[in-house]
């Protein structure tokens, strides 16, 4: 099949995906009272779905992702704390800082691979969160930021506890996200991506240059966690050290192997699981929670290393797939 | 001035030796086999608190509980890697890191669940406490102690490493291995020893640790950081890597701390990641 013809097949639209959108208005009618954690999950699965474009597509372990997050959640908030706190700006202002981040440290990510690779990314999550809680007086330090009042969005909707505004926001901001993604990995470029992955030497021999592609592709993943982060600042209002920390590098990364990398939706189902669980679990003693989740980690990596998604992937038979 | 300098470099020291205990073993594990182990803080964690069981619970002298924290740590790193770890061998390194912070989280937790989260309190023997006076700056006695181990065991490794048979089947593995299997080297066997030996040097610092930073459940997670900054700066599979890249990181931290204590931390990921950036290898790594 002719790789353009295959490509565009890639970006029909199957109805189980039409579905599964449909099914995201459903928080509205049926579980009205859930909508403050359904847009934690939304902003959650936004992270991850920018993780899994670099991760998942790209090859790019990265540990440290929530650095991005941070920024854009941190910039947010501050605009909106400084008294300019109207949310569409103040998303773009976080976007953009995460980007500029993204590119400044990209530069350095792209070119290390394994360990390197691996420690890099871990201490620039290490140095982010030490430097936001060295800049106390900016950040708020470990008491986090405070007295963020976020302005109705256009003007009309205000961002109450019942919710409704923060999950629509949340929601179009992860589908927007969702298209430009999927609209990158089923594209040459997205397709090159892959083959860096698979194999980066060879890759600049036939045609494209590994670490401009890398480069590309990690800064638009920095792009879209800080939109997340900025979202989770204007629809909670507060912001806190943990937001860069490692603990939220780590859970999106978890939620990825859950869900299965490479596949969009893979981040967007494992955060929802993962999100769920915790909601659920909430009431456990935090060892608890950690000893579950790392056991089905062990559970995960050793029995169902492509995921949730892999896993029922692989239930499908082999006429009716397009992968 | 002086003695403060001195001071400093001799905390550096202990504190760098300390690293290099439980840093070498993941070291040698990383080159020789390439898996990405990064439950080996808590293997040093599991030494910390045999340690300090067997000395609360059943009474023992510090000394004697040493090798028992070294062999628990190795005998529990075998058991892991017979049943768990030799699955994920030939696995992607994300999985492998997702599976090791799997295992870091549930032997975190369990710490956690049956010995509470307090810092362990722990009286070394009296022998031990204290400091000698010399040139007229005091030296504190435990740290010398810790020195003079960590040097003795750093002999003993390079020796092995060196001079015996087992060394040399090792350090042809981890140069290539392929072509040590081809020449008939055990590789599957030298690997388990090796790393059977690494994690019960780890516990044994961790064991050893516990006077210097504490013991608690985050212990795994905590100086894993530092020991895989020393593994990377270091360089995969080199002892004399992870010894320079120990006291380098030892005295910068101590320093750091000490000099400019707003940027503390701060400064250990700057040097690695400027590091890694430049020789990604490490300072004396082949790869």
């Amino acid at each position: 099949m002719d790789p353009h013809a295959w490509l565009a097949r890639q970006t029909r639209w199957s109805g189980a995906e039409i579905g599964f959108w449909l099914a995201a208005l459903l928080p509205f009618l049926l579980f009205p009272t859930y909508l403050t954690l359904a847009s934690q999950i939304a902003i959650t699965a936004l992270f991850a779905v920018s993780l899994d474009l670099i991760l998942g597509y790209a090859g790019i372990i990265s540990l440290g992702h929530a650095v991005y997050f941070g920024i854009g959640a941190y910039t947010a908030g501050l605009l909106a704390k400084h008294g300019w706190g109207e949310p569409l700006t103040g998303l773009l202002a976080g976007a953009a800082a995460a980007t500029l981040i993204g590119f400044l440290t990209g530069l350095i990510v792209v070119r290390v691979r394994q360990l390197a690779l691996l420690m890099i990314t871990l201490g620039l999550g290490f140095l982010a969160a030490e430097a936001a809680n060295s800049m106390g007086r900016i950040t708020g330090g470990a008491d986090g930021l405070q007295g963020i009042s976020v302005w109705k969005l256009f003007g009309v909707f205000e961002f109450d506890l019942y919710g409704y505004t923060s999950y629509a926001y949340s929601l179009a901001a992860l589908f927007l996200v969702f298209l430009l993604s999927r609209r990158l990995v089923h594209s040459p470029f997205g397709l090159s991506l892959r083959g860096i992955r698979e194999n980066q030497r060879r890759m600049p021999a036939i045609g494209a240059p590994s670490h401009r592609r890398l480069l590309k592709v990690y800064t638009i993943a920095a792009c879209f966690a800080g939109i997340a982060g900025a979202l989770l600042a204007q629809t909670t209002q507060t912001v806190s050290l943990e937001t860069l920390g490692f603990q939220r590098s780590a859970d999106v990364a978890v939620m990825l192997i859950l869900g299965g990398t490479g596949r969009l939706y893979g981040g967007i189902i494992g955060a929802i699981i993962f999100m769920l669980a915790r909601d659920q679990l909430a009431d456990m003693n935090p060892q608890y929670w950690y000893f579950w989740i790392g056991m089905l980690l062990m559970a995960v990596v050793l029995f169902l290393p492509t995921g949730v998604l892999g896993g029922l992937a692989r239930l499908v038979p082999q006429r009716w797939r397009t992968a | 001035m002086i003695s403060q300098i001195v001071g400093v470099l001799f905390d550096g020291l202990a504190y760098g030796m300390l690293l290099f205990l439980l840093s070498v073993g993941l070291s040698v594990t990383l080159g020789l086999m390439n898996f990405t182990n990064l439950a080996h803080g808590s293997f040093a964690m599991l030494g910390g608190y045999v340690t300090v069981t067997l000395m609360r619970g059943a009474g023992w002298p510090f000394l004697l509980t040493l090798p028992v924290a070294f062999v628990a740590a190795a005998v529990a790193s075998v058991a892991f890697e017979r049943t768990l770890f030799r699955r994920l061998y030939r696995a992607t390194e994300l999985n492998q890191v997702l599976f090791t912070i799997g295992l870091v989280f549930v032997m975190a937790a369990a710490a956690a669940y049956v010995f509470g989260t307090v810092t362990q309190p722990m009286k070394v023997p009296d022998y031990l406490q204290g400091s000698v006076r010399v040139w007229g700056i005091n030296f504190a006695v435990y740290r010398l102690f810790l020195i003079g181990i960590a040097l003795v065991i750093t002999v003993l490794l390079v020796g092995a490493l060196e001079m015996t048979r087992f060394g040399a089947q090792v350090r042809a593995a981890v140069d290539n291995q392929r072509m040590a299997k081809g020449l008939g080297i055990d590789v599957d066997t030298v690997f388990a020893i090796t790393f059977a030996l690494g994690s019960g040097l780890a516990g044994l610092g961790g064991a050893l640790a516990i006077e210097i930073v504490g013991l608690d459940p985050s212990f795994g997670f905590q100086y894993l950081v530092y020991v895989l900054i020393v593994v990377a700066v270091g360089g995969l599979g080199s002892i004399g890597g992870s010894f320079a890249a120990a006291i380098l990181l030892g005295v910068s931290d101590v320093a750091g701390k000490y000099y400019v204590p707003q940027v503390g931390a701060f400064l250990i990921y700057a040097i690695m990641v400027g590091l890694l950036f430049f020789r990604p290898a490490g300072l004396f790594g082949k790869r």
